[in-house]
Formats: C-alpha cells, structure tokens, sequence
C-alpha cells in the first residue's frame, strides 16, 4: 500500500531545512511557498530516506481567490507519497516556478496547465499552448471563462 | 570513423511533418521531426487535435453521469477507465463496494487489459511493417472478449458499465462459463503467437536494441505500465498500491532488463499471460449477493478531494477530484497515463531513422483520447 | 506563408503554430452553417426523375463496388471501423477491404471519431484532395452532431459544418452491422447517380460564352 508521508513528520524537516518555506501543514497535503517550491522538492528528491523520485502528476485548481497547484510526488523505493501545493493569489498572469529541471515530466504537464488554466511557469524553456491553438481566447478551465 | 565521415554525403536538415493523420500515429497525433537524411534529429509532438474538453465538461455533469466520459477517454480500455473513476468518487464519498460488485470489476477490468494488449501489440506489428496480418490476427482474439462485454451490457466499445458503488447489472448466467471457455482458448493463442515471433528474425532484428529508455530516465520522466516494467522497474500499482480486492490473487510482475521495443512485446505478452491467470482464480472465487451497494443515482460526496489512481493497461491511470459537496465535481483531473508516458519519446527516437521512429512510437502504446482528453 | 529571403526557415515552431491558430480560427468563422447534404436521393428518388442509361449503370456498378475508404479515424468510432475491417465483419465482402492512407487513391471518407476546430482544417484539407466522385460518411453521434462533447469548447457540431456529408450512421459507436448498412445504403445512392453528363450540359469550347 502507498502510504502518505505523514505531514507532520515532514513539516518539521522541511521547516528546518528552509525557514519559513511551508505556509501550511494540511493532513495529508503540506503547503509551500511558492517561491521556495522548487528547493523544496530538489531537497525530497534527493535527501536520504525521503527519495521522492517520481512525480505522478500536476495539477491546478481555479478557487476565485487563488489559484492552487497541486503535485503529488511518491516514491517508489519507499513507497510513500507525498501532495505539495502552492498557491498563487493573483488573477492576472499567475505564475510559478518551474520543475521542468528536477523532473522531465513536468515540461508538458505545466504546458497544459498553461494552456488551460492560465498560469505560467517561471524557467520553463518551451511554454507555449498545448491542446488549443495559438490566438485561442482565454483558458478554459477558469471558472469565469466563458464561450 | 573519419572515413565513414568522409563518404558519407553532407545533408541539410530539413522538417517533416508527420501527421495528425498518419496511418501509424494512432489516431491524430503529429510530430514535427527534424531530419538529417534519414535520420532524425529531434521531434517535437504536436498535441490538441482530440482535445475535447473533457475535464471542463465534467464540471456541469453529475458524479454518475461523467462515467461515460471516461468511456471515451482511453477507447481501447473504457472499462479500466470507469472503475478508476468510480474508485476515486467511492474514495470521496465513503461508498462501499460489495464484495460481487469487486469481483465483476476485477473479472472486467483484467479482461479489458487483455483487450486492450491485443490491440497494442497487433499495432506495433503494424507499424513495424507487417502490415495488418498479425494485426487481425489478434484482432480475432479481441472480437471474443467483445462479445463477453456485449453479453454484460450491450455495448462492444463504450460500456458505461461501472457504477458508483458497483456495477450497472449483475452478471448474466452465462457470462463466467463463457469466461472460463474462453481462457484456455487465449492462452493457447498466445503460446503460438509468441512462438512465431520470436522465432521471427526480421521482428527481432528490428526490435531487439531499438529505442533504449534507461531506468533512470523512465522515472524522471513518471513513465509508467509495461513501458516503464521493460525497462526494469519493477512497480505495478496492483501489488505496490492494491486498490479494490487485488491483493487476494496470485500474480507475478514481469519485466525487463533491456528497455527496448522487444521489451515492451515481451513485457506485454507476459502480462496477459498474468491477466489470464488472474482470471482463472477469479472466476471460481466469485461470491453471491448484491452487485451495487445502495447508492442514489444523484450523489453529494461531501467537499474535500481525492485521488485514486489504478494500474491501467497502460499504466497509471488516475483520477484527482475536487468537490464542493454539490452534486458535480468542483474540478476533475485525469492523469492521462499516454501523455506522460510520451515524454520520454524524444529522448528515445533521437539517433534513430524514421522508420525505427514509427515503431518506437507505436511500442508505447497510446491513445489519444487519453492524450489530449 | 510568404518565403522571406533573409530568414532561416529551419526550425521557428512558434510561426508555424500561429499560422495554424489563424487557419483555424478562420475556418471556425467560416463554418458556422451546415453544408447541405450534397443530395436528396435516397428517399425522393421519384422527384428527381434521372434517367439512367445502361452506360451509367456500368459505371455506377464500377464505382459502388470497389469504394475504397481513407483512413480518418481520429477516436473511438475508429475501433469500431477496424472491428469492421477486421476478421468478424470484413468488409472486403463488399470490394472495400483497403484503407487507403493517401486521400488521393480513396472515394470515400468514412469520418470516425470526434472533430475539433483544430483538426478541421485538416479533415478538409484531406477532403479536398480526394478525387472526384467522392463520398462521405459520417459516423456516430459525434460526426452527426458532435455527440455528448457538443457542448465542448473545441468540438465541431457535426463533420458537416465542414464538409458535405452523403450518409449519417448515428450510434457512439455504431454497431459494425450499421456501418455496413449505412456502407449498403451509400452503395444504393451511388447506383442511382447520373455517371455520364448530359451532351448538352458539358461544356463547348466552340461556343464562347455558353455552356
Ligand atoms: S460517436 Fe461516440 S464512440 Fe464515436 S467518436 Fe463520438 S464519442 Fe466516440
């Protein structure tokens, strides 16, 4: 069974490795700030006993006040898993940092979130649409977006 | 090496386009690969040409009436896509299965992967040159598991078969004979099958060291399914992360060492010789009583979120909701297994002449459906 | 697009996908009416009143029975359409066994699966080239009406907003029996058509002006 990482166990060690980086510890999810986002996940890639090595999917939720994008890492050594989020509160051109250099997968996953939510990742090499063409009006997975 | 150099003729790069509609690329997919003579450079895949808004419609439907949604996402296994869907709302809502309901779900979704594997190698035959023999000839073994599906619920494609909380109809009298006759069938089947291809020098030939994904690569790229089993991972969210009552049966995890196309056959192959024993100690196991547990067709699963993720015949398929306690998801995602299992193809063509590209491609397995959604 | 002298055409994606967004937003405000089916035959064969002669009748025997269909198959009715290729239903019985991959050697397009807007652009373009006589099918709900994604945002609301559609085989997906029936009725609409122009319809290039 792929357990989830207890947050509370976690939290403390990311606290101390990046002061102030986690905004909000959930039960099963741990908030970070944007900002710091990319470290963090370097750090549970790469640190001894957490391996995080694989990265299942990305995702974005459009919540009116902010935009909440979700990762779930797991990894497969462990067989742990782990849901990070980030959020950003500004409706007119969000944007995050990229994962694209930690994880290959990232690239077409935040191209689609790109795409369809609006949001655009800070350091990716190649962001551009994905599914709708060049000149599409808006992105459709926003809640205020209309035909 | 210099002489080579010098001999052979100084091209100029130039692009080719290969698709949306192209024979090979199954279904619309398009790559735009640059070419130094005949071989290729670089691709960059073109996506969006399903692209059917599949997640925005969800959001006006109702948790029951997006599962024919799921149908059409991955088309050549709906019914893995349906139970990966109804797992994640039951994960939500707290809904209860009963222990038939699990049983028909395990029976339908291992005979779907069987389906589905028929498909996928009979394709790769096809786009490595055989063109269309060995291709019906596992289309003929698919035709029958059709015929199972058509007897639980009348459709042969598009099931909308899996309820929240069960399934749509108990099975009928003679669907697990029907089963049980058919298994032996099969296996024998893909003795054969396996028989003529391995002993087939130019499909080894052309298969064998073709389109190498590294391990490392495969897991930094969350390759998963027999794509990233052949290439030795040995993970397999059945045994890593039962869900529903896997954790009951006997089955193995075949991979392989190499990561190349013949690999990926391989890989496949072994896996429906899996599924098929699988099977067999399903059939004999399946328990009376009540199909469907007692759930309205309008549910309100209260708000939060979930994620229920399944092994699907291409790999993980898994389904990220969030609800707002109203009766249609607040937002729904699909982690589409074809699009992510396509982010290493660039790393994988790369080097190879056109021909192996096509092959290459076709050894993955795709859908578009699920690729552009 | 224009060849501009001083510019490397080797590799500017971005160009070449703004030129796509153009095509096709183009072609969206271009097709927002249905294009007519191409004829009424099949029920008011009476109101037409053709008279066939029997060298039509050799070529539309000729033609109805070695249609040969080009691969269109952008999703799920596409399994269908190979279940009917394939070993069960075989459509070979009917001289239509080849799935031409070139739209050049094919008269007939058998539409299955969804069209989007960006795909539209390209289904017509494949229209376009197919030789003439040719005829369409449009199979399943989706290329009827764009099906349970109607309501989506980058669905076209049936294929014959783009191009005109002979026969619809409604069904998500059709049964392979109605595809073959639907196969078996265009069959019955080509032996109806007038194969050989009337004399005085064809053009005269003795006569400057007139038809
Ligand atoms: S009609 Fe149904 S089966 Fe056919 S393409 Fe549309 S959704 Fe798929």
């Amino acid at each position: 069974m792929t357990t989830a990482l207890a947050a509370t166990e976690i939290v403390s060690q990311l606290s101390a490795q990046f002061p102030g980086a986690v905004e909000e510890a959930g039960t099963d999810a741990v908030l970070v700030k944007g900002e710091h986002l990319p470290a963090v996940v370097e750090y549970l890639k790469t640190a001894a006993g957490l391996k995080f090595d694989y990265l299942n999917f990305i995702t974005a939720v459009d919540y009116y006040s902010y935009f909440e994008v979700v990762y779930r890492l797991t990894s497969l050594e462990f067989n742990r898993y782990i849901v990070l989020k980030t959020r950003c509160y500004t409706r007119n051109k969000p944007s995050v940092l990229t994962l694209t250099g930690i994880y290959q997968g990232a690239d077409w996953q935040e191209r689609e979130i790109y795409d369809l939510m609006g949001i655009s990742f800070k350091g990716h090499k190649n962001l551009k649409r994905i599914f709708l063409w060049e000149g599409f009006d808006g992105h459709p997975l926003r809640k205020d977006w209309n035909r | 090496m210099t002489t080579t150099q010098e001999l052979t003729l100084k091209t100029e790069p130039f692009i080719l386009n290969i698709g949306p509609m192209h024979p090979s690329t199954h279904g619309v997919f398009r790559m735009r690969a640059t070419l130094d003579g005949e071989v290729v450079t670089d691709i960059e895949p073109v996506f969006g040409y399903l692209h059917r808004g599949i997640e925005k419609l969800a959001e006006e439907r109702t948790y029951t009436g997006i599962i024919p949604f799921t149908d059409r996402l991955d088309y050549l296994s709906p019914m893995s896509n349906n139970l990966g869907y109804c797992l994640a709302v039951e994960k939500l809502a707290g809904v209860k299965v009963p222990e038939r309901g699990e049983y028909i779900r395990i029976i339908t979704a291992e005979l779907q992967r069987l389906a589905n594997h028929c498909v996928a190698i009979g394709a790769m035959f096809n786009d490595a040159g055989a063109y269309f023999t060995p291709f019906l000839y596992m289309f003929r073994n698919r035709e029958k598991i059709y015929d199972l599906f058509d007897m639980l619920c009348g459709q042969r494609v598009t099931y909308n078969y899996m309820r929240i909380g069960g399934v749509s109809q108990d099975l009928p009298e003679e669907f697990l004979p029907a089963v049980a006759k058919f298994l032996p069938q099969l296996k024998k089947f893909l003795d054969e099958y396996e028989f003529f291809v391995k002993q087939n020098e130019v499909f080894v030939a052309r298969s064998k060291g073709v389109g190498i994904l590294s391990k490392e690569l495969a897991i930094n790229c969350g390759i998963s399914g027999p794509v990233a089993r052949a290439s030795g991972i040995k993970h397999d969210l059945r045994r890593d992360d039962p869900y529903s009552i896997y954790d009951r049966f006997e089955f193995d995890i075949p991979t392989a060492e190499n990561g190349d196309c013949f690999d990926r056959f391989y890989v496949r192959v072994q896996e429906m010789r899996q599924s098929v024993r699988i099977l067999e100690q399903a059939i004999k196991q399946v328990p009376d009583g009540p199909f469907r547990a007692n759930v309205p067709q309008v549910i309100h699963p209260p708000a939060g979120e979930s994620y229920a993720h399944i092994e699907s015949p291409k790999g993980e398929l898994g389904y990220y909701i969030v609800s707002d306690g109203s009766i249609a998801p607040y937002r729904f995602h699909i982690r589409p297994t074809s699009l992510i299992n396509l982010g290493a193809l660039r790393n994988m063509v790369r080097g190879w002449k056109v021909a192996d590209l096509i092959f290459i491609f076709g050894s993955i397995d795709i859908t578009m459906g699920e690729v552009d959604r | 697009m224009e060849i501009d002298e001083n510019k490397d055409y080797i590799y500017d994606a971005h160009e070449l996908d703004v030129h796509e967004g153009q095509i096709i937003e183009k072609l969206k405000a271009n097709s927002q009416k249905s294009i007519p089916d191409p004829d009424g035959w099949l029920d008011e064969d009476i109101k037409r009143n053709i008279v066939l002669t029997s060298l039509d009748w050799v070529i539309d025997w000729a033609r109805r029975s070695s249609l040969w269909p080009v691969a269109c198959f952008p999703a799920c009715c596409a399994i269908e359409m190979m279940a009917v290729e394939g070993p069960r239903f075989d459509l070979s019985r009917f001289g239509m066994e080849i799935l031409r991959a070139s739209p050049r050697q094919a008269d007939l397009m058998i539409t299955a699966g969804t069209l989007t807007w960006k795909m539209a652009p390209n289904v017509q373009r494949i229209y376009n080239q197919m030789p003439d006589p040719k005829w369409v099918i449009a199979m399943g709900t989706c290329g009827i009406s764009g099906g349970i994604f109607r309501s989506g945002y980058n669905v076209v609301p049936g294929y014959n907003k783009i191009i005109p559609v002979d026969v619809y085989i409604p069904g998500c997906p059709p049964r392979p029996e109605a595809v073959i029936y639907g196969i078996q009725m265009l069959q019955k609409k080509i032996a109806k058509s007038k194969a050989v122009p009337d004399l005085n319809e064809l053009p005269n290039p003795l006569k400057k002006g007139k038809k």
